[in-house]
């Protein structure tokens, strides 16, 4: 089966095959994964002093896959022989379960730890997706950046975080 | 000339509506638009400066001009991840 890079979806996330992606397309180019660094975002039981019950993530599914052209673009401009998938989870994620998965493959390690961190900086900054957090006693809207992928502010404090 | 406009997240809380369609006069932008539905919605003024938008899915700037039959996405601050 042919994984994609990028999805949204209401299914449960499953790192491993974002793994199996990564190295099997670099595997595919001249040049072999030598390493793979992944990342999994859960929803936490707690925010701001409040108890957490659920998430319920929404999507803006055509712009979100071009957020993930510009994260991808940006990524392969500063490390270029990274391969990244990112898989997004949208609709009630509980507790404990993931919401987001990176992985970043590429010959040698020190690359995909960084563009990891990249892609998920990027990812929070600039994804039209949003989370409706329902706690104990109520629920809000949870906003974070203002999206704009051409603000290079935003994108350099990315870089920043990725290769402090 | 005619558009449709999507909202998302608190933003539809607010309006009511995922969708919906409005007449304008031609040449106009986003900005224009938005100015129209915060003199309609009140509610929508905090998000004056926050405010992102969308043309047929495509990033776009609040001065991007409009035309017939566009697809015009509002999206507050985003919370993905």
């Amino acid at each position: 089966m042919d994984i994609p890079l990028f999805t949204i979806t209401r299914d449960k996330l499953d790192l491993t095959i974002l793994i199996d992606a990564v190295v099997r397309n670099l595997d595919s180019s001249t040049t072999k994964a030598g390493a793979v660094t992944s990342f999994l975002g859960l929803v936490r039981n707690e925010n701001r002093g409040k108890k957490v019950i659920r998430l319920e993530y929404e999507a803006y599914e055509p712009l979100a896959t071009k957020a993930f052209e510009y994260i991808s673009q940006e990524v392969q401009h500063r490390w270029p022989q990274i391969c990244l998938a990112l898989h997004h989870r949208i609709g009630t994620v509980k507790v404990g379960e993931p919401s987001i998965a990176i992985a970043a493959s590429a010959p040698h390690r020190a690359e995909t730890f960084e563009a990891c961190r990249y892609a998920i900086e990027r990812a929070k900054q600039i994804m039209p997706i949003w989370k409706h957090e329902f706690f104990v006693g109520g629920d809000i809207w949870i906003e974070g950046s203002k999206t704009d992928p051409e603000d290079e502010l935003a994108r350099e404090e990315a870089y920043r975080l990725a290769c402090r | 000339m005619q558009v449709t406009i999507l909202f998302f997240a608190r933003l539809r809380d607010i309006t009511g509506s995922s969708e919906l369609t409005r007449e304008l006069p031609d040449g106009v932008n986003v900005k224009f638009l938005w100015d129209t539905l915060e003199a309609e919605y009140k509610e929508l003024s905090p998000y004056h400066d926050t405010v992102s938008t969308a043309i047929n899915a495509e990033y776009a700037k609040m001065d991007g001009t409009l035309t017939d039959g566009d697809e015009v996405a509002f999206l507050p601050p985003v919370s993905g991840g």
